[in-house]
């Protein structure tokens, strides 16, 4: 009942916290640029349609990653598992008479989400080289399944399929990639809500404390293990619809779903974008896909050129810019700043 | 029966082979990951490099297959040394995944590297006379380049295990896998041996790369990420550090392996990622690493 005890300034610490939790789902204007940029681009260069819807699904893809490398700190090199099985589940569907798109990415969701489940409560017991390995291991040994069982899967030649019309509206277009972009756009656009809005939210805090330190986040009673798998099922199954997507507009879909290389690469445009940023995914995807498009358009698509160039670039990442593209901005702008000051 | 037996006998030649090739190649890996805690993803380019020159050293200027391969070996120990010297040792005490992609990166120039220079077909290797026919053993005929391989495969294990169990270099190398600080404070320059068994590590994969031309069907460029996945599971199931269990992992794996293709051919590869798992799951450190 006595009024001098200092629960006012407790209070008022924990309404500051609350405020800052609140205030972190803010949106900056600087965020409406991509979105601005995804519908300048549709307008204005319609003959790369194509590129840039598989650019904004890997944009996707990469924001799944980003979850689980940049923000809970677990190193995947096997991240087409999810990517691989949604992209089969919706193919399977629709070859077997459930072609409406939509339920093609939940189902793709979903069943990415199970496969997360069972192999991450597993998996994630490890660390370090054990658990690269084994992230590694699980994608090889989808993509033999995928292989052996080429009378279901298609095998290196793939299987084709047609979705029905999205929401019964419009068909996605194989030719101009007009509804097709669009709803990789959408899907893209909802996907970063969630993940902006779970990264933001106490949950994600909580992910980030565990990258930085397990043992404490552990002390200070967080059950590690529970969180780590959670994490792991949400981006799988983002990775999952993401699968989904990139064969949907594709109307095909073969066994090159799971390749290490396309593991490979989609770690290689998060770094080089910056991880733990989630705008770094975005940057990272559009520079190494326009970079990628120009090689292959000036030098010919069968040359080592773009694998060397992409080599040193990683390995000038790694020695003098570890926070990617957007952290090197991040410094310029600070200098900027600093100078002006 | 005979026939049975004729068939047991020739998974096991043609398994335990293939089983020294991983071995020879992977326990350069397991030592370098065990002694720096460093995830050297580029382990399988040195490999293919000594390949490619042996390649290069028999069908180019007819050198002695031997020959070729010691100074794959040599040639491939200098070269590790200097990306060691000037990048790797940058990232010792940095995060499992800057490593990583540092040397992803690595793989892919040096992949790029190969393309260049023997262009994107499998390179095929001539090999001297007196490995070719096959030799009788009474009970079943074997190539004898496999029986070669076997016995070449023992005899590096036996010098291996021999050097490091035996000698003074060897004793210092353990005590610096075991426990780094320590064998600091003893008074042994780490960093110096380090550099050396680094070295040798990348020279025996070489050495590997060269023998393993043949069984392969060719050394190509890809092949530096398609094995990749192969070796650094034999150091996981192995232990990594453990060069004991780097060898019973390279039987186990090269074994089943074999006998998995030769069996179901249609589901071949799966069997030793199974394997891997299934160790993995019940020692996550390895079947002799350290708990």
């Amino acid at each position: 009942m006595t009024t001098e005890t200092p629960t006012g300034s407790v209070s008022g610490a924990a309404t500051d916290a609350i405020r800052a939790m609140a205030s972190r789902h803010r949106i900056h204007w600087a965020e409406a640029i991509p979105w601005i940029v995804a519908i300048a681009v549709f307008f204005m260069l319609p003959g790369y349609r194509l590129l840039a819807t598989q650019i904004l699904i890997l944009i996707l893809f990469a924001l799944s990653l980003d979850l689980i490398v940049g923000y809970t700190g677990i190193v995947s090199l096997g991240h087409t598992a999810f990517f691989g099985t949604g992209a089969y589940v919706t193919a399977l569907l629709a070859t077997n008479g459930v072609p409406d798109p939509i339920f093609g990415l939940a189902a793709a969701a979903v069943a990415a989400a199970v496969l997360a489940f069972l192999s991450g409560w597993v998996l994630l017991r490890t660390h370090g080289l054990t658990l690269l390995v084994l992230t590694m291991a699980v994608t090889v040994m989808l993509h033999e399944l995928a292989n052996d069982f080429d009378e279901i899967t298609g095998g290196f030649d793939g299987i084709n399929f047609t979705n029905s019309k999205i929401f019964g509206l419009v068909k996605l277009d194989q030719l101009w990639y007009t509804s097709s972009y669009l709803y990789a756009l959408g899907c893209l656009f909802v996907g970063f809500v969630v993940i902006r809005t779970i990264i933001n939210a106490p949950y994600g805090r909580m992910l980030i404390g565990i990258r930085e330190n397990s043992t404490r986040m552990a002390a200070i009673g967080t059950p590690v293990h529970l969180r780590q798998v959670t994490a792991y099922m949400i981006s799988g199954a983002i990775a999952g619809v993401a699968g989904a997507l990139w064969v949907q507009v594709q109307g095909n879909v073969t066994t090159a779903v799971y390749s290490f290389q396309m593991s490979g690469d989609l770690l290689i445009m998060l770094i080089l974008g910056g991880t733990g940023r989630l705008y770094g995914a975005f940057l990272g995807v559009v520079v190494f896909k326009i970079l990628e498009s120009t090689t292959e358009l000036v030098l010919g698509t069968d040359h080592p050129y773009w694998q060397f160039a992409i080599g040193i670039v990683l390995i000038l990442t790694v020695l003098f810019a570890r926070r990617g593209l957007l952290g090197l901005f991040e410094d310029f702008t600070a200098r900027l700043r600093g100078g002006s000051r | 029966m005979s026939s049975f037996l004729i068939e047991i006998s020739t998974v096991l030649v043609f398994g335990i082979a293939y089983s020294m090739l991983l071995f020879i190649i992977s326990v350069g890996l397991s030592i370098t990951m065990g002694f720096m805690g460093f995830a050297n993803l580029a382990h399988g380019a040195f490999a293919m490099i000594g390949g490619y020159l042996t390649v290069t050293l028999v069908g180019g200027s007819g050198a002695p297959f031997f020959v070729a391969l010691l100074v794959a070996f040599v040639a491939v120990a200098l070269l590790s040394s200097v990306f060691e010297r000037f990048l790797y040792r940058h990232l010792y005490r940095r995060p499992e995944l800057d490593q990583v992609l540092l040397t992803i990166g690595l793989v892919f120039a040096l992949t790029a590297g190969v393309t260049f220079i023997w262009g994107p077909d499998p390179q095929l290797i001539q090999m001297p006379d007196y490995f070719k026919g096959n030799v009788d053993f009474g009970f079943a005929t074997f190539p004898p380049y496999r029986i070669f391989l076997v016995v070449s495969g023992a005899i590096i294990v036996a010098g291996l295990f021999y050097g490091l169990e035996r000698t003074r270099v060897g004793a210092q190398i353990r005590a610096a896998v075991d426990n780094r600080r320590m064998a600091e404070a003893c008074g042994i320059n780490t960093g110096r041996i380090f550099t050396w068994t680094f070295a040798l590590g990348s020279g025996m994969a070489a050495l590997g790369g060269g023998l393993g031309i043949q069984i392969l069907g060719g050394i190509k460029p890809t092949f530096a990420f398609e094995y990749l996945v192969i070796f650094l599971i034999v150091v996981a199931v192995g232990g990594s550090g453990n060069i004991r269990g780097t060898f019973f992992a390279a039987l186990l794996l090269g074994i089943t392996d074999f006998a998995g293709k030769f069996y179901f051919p249609e589901g071949g590869a799966f069997f030793i990622f199974a394997i891997t798992i299934i160790v993995l799951l019940i020692r996550p450190q390895g079947l002799m690493g350290k708990a």
